[in-house]
């Protein structure tokens, strides 16, 4: 369709906007004297006179030659790049460039942490940084989803004043249960959480909030623009990110609209994309930043969320449900979770381990399952469901943290991995993180620091700590689920993270799954369109949406693959576990089945980049301002 | 010659909307908001007339609440010239409204063209551009597919989808244009001219200042969902699908 990706440049929050602090844009013209900026009605920052102090350079257009990297002469004279960089990852020399200090990829709690923390460190300081935070989803929050119980620590030492500032946190938990479920009883166990202070809220609401927050203090934020493509100097140093180009038909041919992408350089380059965020799986693996400090591989869960209106007199607003138990069997670890938020909503998801063995579990259908349970049934009758979506989580924890600091950049949040697994709570740990991120980045910038600044404090801060004592609840689960909660058990009460050893987690997840001919094939009960749903209906709800007439962004990296080993040895996973129906397969004119990829779909979980038995599946970004539409997520 | 381009700003048409509980009308906090879909047609057109030069000058132009702003920038990033802001508070406008704002504007800027979208994807009301015609006495040619434009003569020369085919127009300009889906394919606005447009002015006017009075004539009493679809029923026989049409769905 005809669909700008303009379209996100409009309401970012749900608030009212003021207009936006006049942040100076990158000239693509030769300035030969000094300008300054006249600053917006509502500027506060006190704008330095020679903002672009001296000459800049030419615009990069197709130009070859060699960058070069002046050393700062002085603190705050910006280092100026040669343009015309060649681009290691294949880019050429047709794109324009702009230039920033800082560069962002994602506006999530750590990349919009990092932004606001560089800025007020800018006020505090008298110094002027320009920060550029990308986001691939049509409008900030768009891609945003999780539980979400709210631990407030990190935000405390963010925007102390978030009380009287708006912030959308208004529900403190009120009541946290724990249940063990049969198919038809629960079991009530003393919850393994301890959540008072905390607030359930909606990570999306206040991640918008946040981006307004960012905006005010002059940080600029682009949502529609995907990130594709690190760049990198003749040294092999990060010197920002590309976007993809636009406009490119199905077939790789340009249309109509076709739109280069642009290169956003940066002294510093800040990837804070989420969990398995492509371009930090790309860097791990460049810089080997998990050998570096003789890191595990990563773990992850698929969560799968949807947010009901339920009935009135049934709403207990900061009520927290978590259980587990049935529908997963033993040896699949997982669990959901129901919080009750504020205007009669609820949030209320299944999250599956990816390490699961058998090939027909279809965790979609299990949460569809799960809401049937005769403990959970009655609040959700009379319901009706706003939103669905789903995305996937890293439990891996202290053992899979890689070394998050390369040169020119860092990797913050969730790309790196901090969530603190027995708390499930990763918000906190990322928005942490991007506050280190930004202080190294900024010390790095004015005084002349490195950002491996970033990776000491880490090491220095609460992340580590909590994390380090959290190492050993989740790789304990590979005994099974009993042994795994009396191990819990153990360490929440007794141990509590001292003990000498450091689990191990077991086979990565896309190992983990056995052969098809070892399982048998799950008959799941079908949908009654009151409780449980079919994909189709929930994935309207999620508002997907994607460029048709663009080129599938999951690449396999064998086509034959699928057919060869997916289908005969796993029965096709694939089309199992994709919280988005985009793996098909459907019969071809040989009788045969053939893997069919409705890209369309897509809810940029990553579970498929994640689950691949072969990891033949490559997620890549698609053409920015596609993707999810979540607004209460 | 200068270009008009009045844009909307609607409820985004990929999101699910919703009835809200009193049946007021639908669900838009929290509800993604862009361009009137059309209105980018509209304004790619005008674009493209300025590029082939047969206009100086694209003005886009937008009636609403505060954020309207928003949509404004996504015009000015697209490639609009300027921008105007009527600031008409946060209840909806409706069409006749927008179309004596519109004309007191056209009296302001004296364009030699205005193209819109034939409609807005949330009232579906197809009127403002044949409203507004009507008020300035100009030649409108709605559900534009070819737009070509002679400088010279200063007709505009139209191909309109029509029931019955394409019908062929000739306009005298001034005209009012209004744009289907045919007619091009937006252009995507660039990062370079998003930042740009940032930094652009925006002419705020209000109703008041236009001489314009807004007086609603319509109230809308009730917005509801359509009725839930029945499931099908699946007959047995030839005489028992008589029957039902006999005397259950009353046909025969």
């Amino acid at each position: 369709m005809y669909r700008s990706a303009l379209s996100a440049i409009t309401s970012k929050s749900r608030r009212p906007l003021r207009s936006p602090f006049f942040s100076p844009f990158r000239a693509e013209t030769p300035i030969i004297s000094s300008v300054s900026p006249s600053p917006g009605p509502e500027s506060r920052l006190p704008i330095p006179s020679n903002r672009f102090s001296s000459f800049r350079d030419p615009p990069s257009r197709a130009s070859f030659a060699p960058s070069i990297c002046f050393p700062d002469l002085s603190p705050g004279l910006r280092r100026r790049v040669v343009s015309g960089t060649r681009g290691l990852c294949g880019g050429s020399g047709d794109r324009e460039s702009l230039e920033y200090d800082v560069v962002i990829v994602g506006a999530g709690p750590a990349g919009l942490s990092a932004a606001i923390r560089l800025k007020q460190m800018c006020l505090e300081r008298n110094a002027d940084l320009s920060v550029c935070v990308l986001e691939k989803g049509p409008e900030v929050g768009a891609h945003i989803i999780s539980g979400n119980v709210f631990e407030p620590r990190a935000l405390d030492e963010l925007i102390p004043q978030w009380r009287h500032e708006g912030a959308p946190i208004e529900v403190p938990v009120s009541s946290d249960k724990f249940w063990l479920l049969t198919e038809n009883h629960s079991l009530q166990l003393p919850s393994p959480f301890d959540n008072k202070g905390n607030y359930v809220i909606s990570l999306n609401q206040l991640v918008r909030w946040m981006a307004m927050k960012a905006e005010e203090v002059g940080v600029e934020i682009y949502p529609g623009f995907a990130a594709s493509e690190i760049l990198y100097d003749e040294n092999h140093r990060v010197i920002g990110v590309a976007t993809n180009d636009m406009g490119v038909a199905k077939d790789g041919s340009k249309r109509e609209t076709f739109q280069r992408g642009v290169e956003l350089k940066g002294r510093v380059t800040l990837l804070a994309e989420g969990c398995r965020g492509s371009l930090s799986e790309k860097m791990i693996r460049a810089h080997k930043l998990r050998e570096k400090v003789q890191g595990q591989h990563q773990t992850y869960a698929l969560g799968i969320k949807e947010v009901w209106e339920i009935e009135e007199g049934k709403h207990k607003p900061g009520s927290v449900l978590h259980t587990m138990g049935w529908p997963l069997d033993m040896k699949t670890y997982g669990g959901s979770f129901l919080y009750h938020m504020s205007n009669r909503q609820i949030a209320i998801g299944l999250v599956i381990a990816l390490n699961y063995h058998n090939p027909y579990l279809n965790p979609y259908d299990e949460f569809q399952k799960f809401k049937h349970h005769p403990a959970i049934k009655p609040l959700l009758m009379g319901g009706t469901v706003l939103e669905y979506g789903a995305r996937t989580l890293n439990e891996g924890g202290f053992q899979s943290i890689p070394y998050s600091v390369v040169p020119g950049g860092a990797i913050i949040g969730c790309s790196a991995g901090f969530l603190d697994v027995p708390k499930i709570k990763g918000t906190h740990t990322a928005m942490k993180s991007g506050m280190l991120a930004g202080e190294a980045a900024f010390r790095t910038l004015v005084e002349g620091a490195t950002m491996e600044t970033y990776w000491d404090n880490l090491k220095k801060s609460w992340i580590w700590e909590d994390l380090k004592r959290a190492r050993n609840y989740r790789p304990a689960f590979k005994y099974g689920l009993i042994p795994g909660l009396a191990f819990s058990a153990l360490e929440r009460y007794v141990f509590r993270g001292r003990l000498p050893l450091t689990l191990k987690h077991g086979k990565p997840d896309h190992e983990a799954t056995d052969i098809a001919s070892l399982h048998a094939p799950i008959q799941y009960p079908k949908p009654d369109g009151q409780i449980s749903f079919d994909v189709p209906t929930s994935l309207y709800r999620s508002n997907t949406n994607h460029e048709h007439d663009q080129p599938a962004h999951l690449h396999l990296r064998d086509s034959t693959v699928p057919e060869l080993v997916n289908l005969p040895l796993y029965a096709g996973p694939e089309s199992r576990y994709c919280p988005a129906r985009v793996y098909e397969y459907t019969p071809d004119e040989n009788h045969g089945l053939k893997l069919h990829i409705n890209a369309q779909n897509c809810l940029h979980c990553k579970a498929c980049d994640i689950k691949d038995p072969r990891q033949n599946i490559k997620w890549t970004v698609p053409e920015g301002g596609g993707g999810p539409g979540y607004t209460i997520m | 010659m200068k270009v008009m381009v009045a844009v909307k700003r609607v409820v985004d048409y990929a999101v699910k909307i919703r009835v809200k509980p009193d049946k007021s009308g639908v669900e838009t906090s929290n509800v993604k908001m862009s361009m009137n879909p059309f209105c980018e047609i509209a304004l790619e057109e005008a674009l493209r007339i300025r590029e082939a030069g047969a206009a100086a000058e694209v003005v886009a132009v937008s009636v609403g609440p505060a954020q309207c702003v928003d949509t404004l920038r996504t015009a000015l990033a697209m490639g609009a010239d300027r921008a105007v802001h009527v600031d008409a508070g946060a209840a909806p406008v409706l069409p006749l409204s927008v179309a004596k704002i519109l004309k007191a504007l056209v009296q302001v800027e004296q364009p030699g063209l205005l193209i819109l979208g034939k409609q807005a994807i949330d009232d579906d009301c197809n009127q403002t551009g044949q409203m507004i015609a009507g008020l300035l006495r100009w030649p409108q040619g709605t559900f534009a597919s070819k737009v070509v434009l002679d400088k010279e003569k200063q007709v505009a020369t139209m191909e309109r989808e029509v029931d019955g085919g394409i019908e062929t127009l000739s306009l005298d300009l001034p005209a009012v244009i209004t744009t289907d889906l045919r007619l091009n394919q937006p252009r995507y606005a660039t990062l370079p001219n998003i930042m740009k447009a940032k930094s652009k002015v925006i002419k705020k006017v209000t109703p008041a200042e236009l001489n314009v009075e807004l007086k609603p004539d319509l109230e809308v009493v009730q917005v509801a969902e359509p009725p839930k679809r029945k499931a099908g029923v699946i007959v047995s026989s030839v005489d028992e699908l008589i029957h039902k049409l006999k005397n259950e769905a009353r046909i025969l």
